[in-house]
């Protein structure tokens, strides 16, 4: 099974990377030095938000308004610790101590007590997560997150980040589950429950935006770097003031 | 007996009133950075909580909100103009208006959606890293309630009177300025000031008959 899934992710890697060197020359003058690619994102973010509005969003929605809310929470915490499993490994990949042992305790806790992770047991208990991916922990060891990207199904991502989800599929224990039709169940139900969380900022976005698709790029990009830094990125060059150097004359 | 009362409890507010201006300035002159967003994010936290047609997304009340009670923390003039950019020099004062009302507009519009979900949320500000004199300072704050805790940082800068403003903000590390800049360069370079104004007003419009 897991040979198969890599095998299929490896001949959908090597595809991506050759549509994007294909229309990678599209790129003119005005480019986006963090997204050379924007031609080919730009379209397949066309194809993911029109399958987005005519499936998953009305799904989504379904199933915030018309399941139990403590249903919803239930499927949504076995799949955080779920997670929380990744997040153990990744912060121990990232040499953080603290982080690594608060992690595994909140797996264990929440496994045994919690019932297989179905209620949050850890976190009124003051264990706090850290979310963590392989994607962070390439960052946090200096990796580049290298162009944007724009995955089919999957969304916004980056190079670095994309070049770690055969790893992720790998180790993911709900893609490889044994029985066949509790796995296709499980992974439906992950998706549906990630669409239903995500459903007020992707409303928000939509409103917020003059070009919704690079506002969700640099939105994207600099939450990932963020979240590399653990919510504490070394400061930028700050933006210049226009309106400081206008308003100078009249002040004086 | 009525009368008593309620004269008295006009004196009480008019001595508060007084209280509260005398404080005012008083907090505007030696008031810490982080201070002043404890204060200032707590005063519109507790307005929220208060006034349930606000938390429903009641737009005109909402509008009423922003104008007494952030506007008055903000310099929203430099916000309109570093997401604006280089271009901001080439426009008019009439079209630097006309940028600030339809930017307002949309954050107002776009963040109203998102005040149904204040609750119970309270707001722990972290340590500051400032030197006592700086002018501009990074105000760190975390949103804490049901769920994983929200990021929510801020850029306040010094005014000439000796108040705090806020100039950006970021929400899970994502800066509100930097992420309008690309768009609103993106516009300018195609269909120059007013092009960007008319973007604006459009989706202001969309997002008004949306909410209908």
């Amino acid at each position: 099974m897991m040979q198969m899934v890599c095998k299929r992710w490896g001949a959908y890697v090597a595809l991506l990377v050759f549509v994007a060197l294909g229309t990678g020359c599209a790129t003119g003058p005005n480019a986006n030095p963090k997204d050379p690619l924007e031609p080919m994102n730009r379209s397949i973010s066309t194809f993911n938000d029109t399958l987005d509005d005519n499936v998953l969003k009305p799904v989504a929605t379904g199933y915030r308004d018309y399941t139990p809310q403590f249903l919803q929470t239930g499927v949504s915490n076995f799949f955080r610790n779920l997670s929380d499993v990744l997040s153990t490994v990744n912060n121990g990949l990232q040499l953080k101590g603290h982080d690594t042992a608060e992690s595994f305790m909140r797996v264990t806790v929440n496994t045994v007590f919690g019932i297989y992770g179905i209620f949050d047991v850890a976190t009124p208990i003051g264990l706090e997560r850290h979310p963590e991916d392989f994607g962070q922990t390439l960052g946090y060891w200096g990796v580049p997150d290298g162009p944007y990207l724009v995955l089919p199904l999957f969304g916004p991502s980056t190079v670095r980040d994309s070049s770690v989800l055969p790893l992720e599929f790998a180790l993911d224990p709900v893609s490889n589950h044994d029985v066949t039709a509790e796995r296709n169940v499980a992974v439906a139900t992950r998706i549906v429950d990630k669409r239903s969380s995500l459903l007020k900022t992707t409303n928000l976005l939509s409103g917020a935006a003059i070009d919704k698709y690079s506002f969700t790029r640099d939105g994207y990009l600099q939450f990932r770097r963020n979240q590399v830094f653990d919510g504490n990125p070394p400061d930028d060059e700050q933006l210049e003031d226009p309106s400081a150097v206008t308003d100078a004359p009249s002040a004086k | 007996m009525k009368r008593f009362l309620s004269r008295r409890a006009f004196s009480a507010l008019a001595l508060s009133a007084v209280c509260a201006l005398g404080m005012g300035t008083a907090q505007a002159t030696d008031e810490a950075a982080d201070a002043f967003i404890k204060r200032v994010s707590s005063d519109i936290l507790d307005a929220i909580k208060a006034d349930k047609s606000i938390r429903n997304g009641d737009v005109n009340k909402i509008v009423v909100l922003v104008d007494q009670r952030v506007m008055p923390n903000v310099n929203f003039l430099r916000m309109t103009a570093s997401a604006v950019g280089p271009g901001w020099r080439q426009a008019t004062p009439e079209q630097q208006k006309r940028l600030q009302e339809e930017f307002k507009v949309l954050l107002v519009r776009t963040y109203s959606g998102a005040l149904g979900q204040v609750g119970d949320q309270n707001i722990v500000v972290k340590p500051l890293r400032a030197a006592a004199d700086d002018k501009e300072v990074l105000v760190r704050t975390e949103v804490r309630g049901k769920g994983d805790p929200i990021q929510l940082d801020y850029r306040v800068e010094k005014a000439a009177d000796g108040s705090w403003k806020v100039y950006n903000m970021n929400v899970m590390g994502i800066w509100l300025v930097e992420n309008y800049k690309t768009q609103f360069a993106q516009e300018i370079n195609a269909k120059g000031v007013d092009g960007l104004i008319a973007s604006l007003a459009e989706r202001n419009k969309s997002n008004a008959r949306a909410s209908k």
